[in-house]
């Protein structure tokens, strides 16, 4: 290597090479993530930035306009993320079963048009599905008639009981596509030898998969896992583009991402408040944390990993 | 004889299956754009019939494009895609290399340190990055926007193409320095060319989710001469909510330009996602 014979010479083209990529990555995305933790320990009186130690925490968990509002954010979130994790991943992982049989014919198409949802953006899917969705339009209500089946039909997005399902349901329609191609790759990196041998002791079919090809799998369903989590705890433009900042009806849809929003920039009557915006970002950052460490140390480190 | 009607039937139900949620996948883009061409009368009264010569109008885009500047939020969108695109490929490139290439003290400690950003979302920080943009000027330019996104994008680009670059053979590299080659031409022009088709994973992985992005555009450039295409379609399709025509419009002509890009880079997205550079 030429590093030990240039040794006595400061190697600067090491920091020319790292340089642009850590100042731009510091400066943009991580003094403001700390920057903004800070800021939740201050407040504005008199256009003056006062610091306040946790205060505003204590404002966020311990008046009740702030606290309701936060903790049915919170309840929303977990729901959306429940239904992400029990509706979104089975589904990937079924088709990504099915696609990866050798001999199935077609396969390439299936998956680039099953992928199509997750190319296009929140405001196209969320307009979209209003539209679709609407009693003026009478898509949804049309269809159902078809089937017989017209009296469940129900203006889904303007009831708070089904709203914030339904708007589960169409960010899972929309993402469907990242788990089926990761699982998919899972699935095509396991060797043929394992397969055939389970085939020799007349393992097929179903049962393959369950018994050998799932467990094999896991780690990958972990970390869909964990991305399904951070996406859904810092979603917001799905439920922006439906239902707008007030995450309506009722804020029956309001979740961490809209409602850190509305504080942070304001809307309609109320005045935006960054510093409890940054409040609320820092709860959602701590959110975040505790999951991502609790994949980190609690799943992943116990999950076995095979290689081949 | 038994066993081969099973595979039959298998096949076949796998078919459906995959049928079935095709059409749940590409129903709601194939209603929209069939509308987009009807009249208003017909498109409330046969919502899921093509537009027959009788129902045939363009009255939906003749609104669009004299209502909305859509030609320069596409603009927009481009600059701030292709910008934001070049600096995560170029900046990634370069970092990846030092860390793949030189053992130096705080090699480990600089990779993990750029690596917490693939877990952490950027927009956590919003306040603190609409602080500092409004302390430098750089809100409502489409400068701020390339900034956040190359930032945003840098972690996993980095980790990336430190894992391809490890790959470069070193006799390579070291045929190079003998020929007396700087590190900067060992970089630029012997590796850079090998890892060309991990840049084109990196970038097209980026490209999607910079160019639908709606939360910055909202907080960071939200002036009507930055728009980006999907904040643009945002606000047009809220003030015309009750001109159906011109927002199906406004929705055909926003799913356009990502269609086309996802069906000139689909291949590589595919093959970026299933080779594993994601793990």
């Amino acid at each position: 290597m030429s590093d030990q014979q240039s040794r006595p010479k400061f190697r600067w083209h090491i920091i020319v090479f790292l340089a642009p990529a850590v100042l731009v990555y510091t400066a943009v995305m991580i003094y403001p993530l700390f920057n903004t933790l800070r800021l939740s320990l201050f407040t504005e009186v008199d256009q003056e930035r006062v610091f306040v130690g946790l205060q505003n925490f204590q404002t966020l968990f311990g008046e009740t306009v702030w606290s309701s509002q936060f903790w049915n954010a919170l309840g929303n979130n977990f729901w959306f993320f429940i239904i992400h994790m029990l509706v979104q991943n089975p589904i990937g992982v079924a088709l990504a079963a099915i696609l990866s049989h050798p001999k199935l014919r077609f396969a390439s198409f299936y998956r680039s048009a099953i992928f199509i949802p997750t190319i296009l953006s929140f405001v196209i899917v969320g307009f979209a599905w209003k539209l679709i969705l609407s009693p003026i339009w009478g898509i949804a209500p049309g269809m159902l008639d078809a089937v017989g089946l017209k009296s469940l039909y129900a203006p889904w997005l303007g009831k708070e009981a089904y709203a914030l399902t339904t708007l589960s349901l169409v960010s899972v329609w929309q993402f469907v596509g990242i788990p089926m191609m990761l699982i998919y790759a899972a699935l095509l990196s396991i060797p043929d030898e394992i397969l055939e041998a389970a085939e020799v002791e007349g393992i097929t079919g179903l049962s393959a998969f369950w018994k050998i090809k799932l467990p094999l799998i896991l780690p990958s369903i972990g970390i869909i896992s964990i991305l399904t989590f951070v996406a859904n705890f810092n979603a917001f433009d799905l439920i922006y583009a439906a239902q707008g900042a007030l995450a309506g009806p009722d804020y029956s849809t309001d979740i961490l991402g809209t409602f850190m929003y509305r504080t942070f920039f304001g809307f309609q009557l109320q005045l935006g408040d960054p510093h409890m915006g940054s409040t609320i970002a820092s709860a959602m950052f701590a959110i975040i944390l505790v999951g991502v460490c609790l994949y980190l140390f609690g799943i992943q480190s116990r999950m076995r990993r095979y290689q081949f | 004889m038994n066993a081969a009607r099973q595979n039959r039937f298998n096949t076949i139900a796998a078919h459906g299956a995959l049928i079935l949620y095709t059409l749940i996948a590409l129903f709601p883009v194939f209603v929209i754009v069939i509308n987009s061409f009807k009249t208003r009368k017909a498109i409330f009264r046969e919502p899921l019939a093509l537009p027959s010569a009788d129902s045939f109008s363009l009255i939906g885009y003749e609104t669009v494009l004299k209502q909305g500047d859509f030609f320069l939020y596409f603009q927009n969108s481009m600059i701030v895609t292709i910008g934001s695109l070049f600096f995560i490929l170029l900046f990634g490139a370069m970092a990846a290399f030092a860390l793949a290439e030189y053992r130096f003290k705080g090699n480990t400690v600089m990779g993990l340190y750029l690596a917490l950003g693939i877990m952490i979302p950027i927009r956590i920080g919003t306040v603190a990055i609409l602080e500092m943009m409004v302390q430098t000027g750089l809100v409502n330019t489409l400068w701020a926007l390339i900034l956040v996104y190359t930032a945003q994008g840098l972690p996993l680009a980095v980790f990336i193409l430190s894992e391809f670059m490890r790959q470069v053979s070193d006799d390579l590299k070291n045929a190079g320095r003998i020929d007396g080659l700087s590190e900067y031409r060992i970089f630029f022009s012997l590796v850079l060319p090998l890892v060309r088709p991990a840049m084109a994973t990196v970038a097209v992985f980026n490209m999607i989710p910079i160019w639908n992005d709606l939360w910055f555009p909202l907080i960071l450039a939200p002036a009507e001469e930055v728009k980006t295409l999907t904040l643009g379609s945002q606000v047009f399709i809220g003030q015309f909510v009750t001109d159906w025509n011109a927002v199906l419009s406004a929705l055909s002509l926003a799913i356009l330009p990502v269609m086309t890009l996802y069906v000139i880079f689909s291949r590589q997205l595919i093959r970026g996602i299933t080779s594993g550079a994601v793990k």
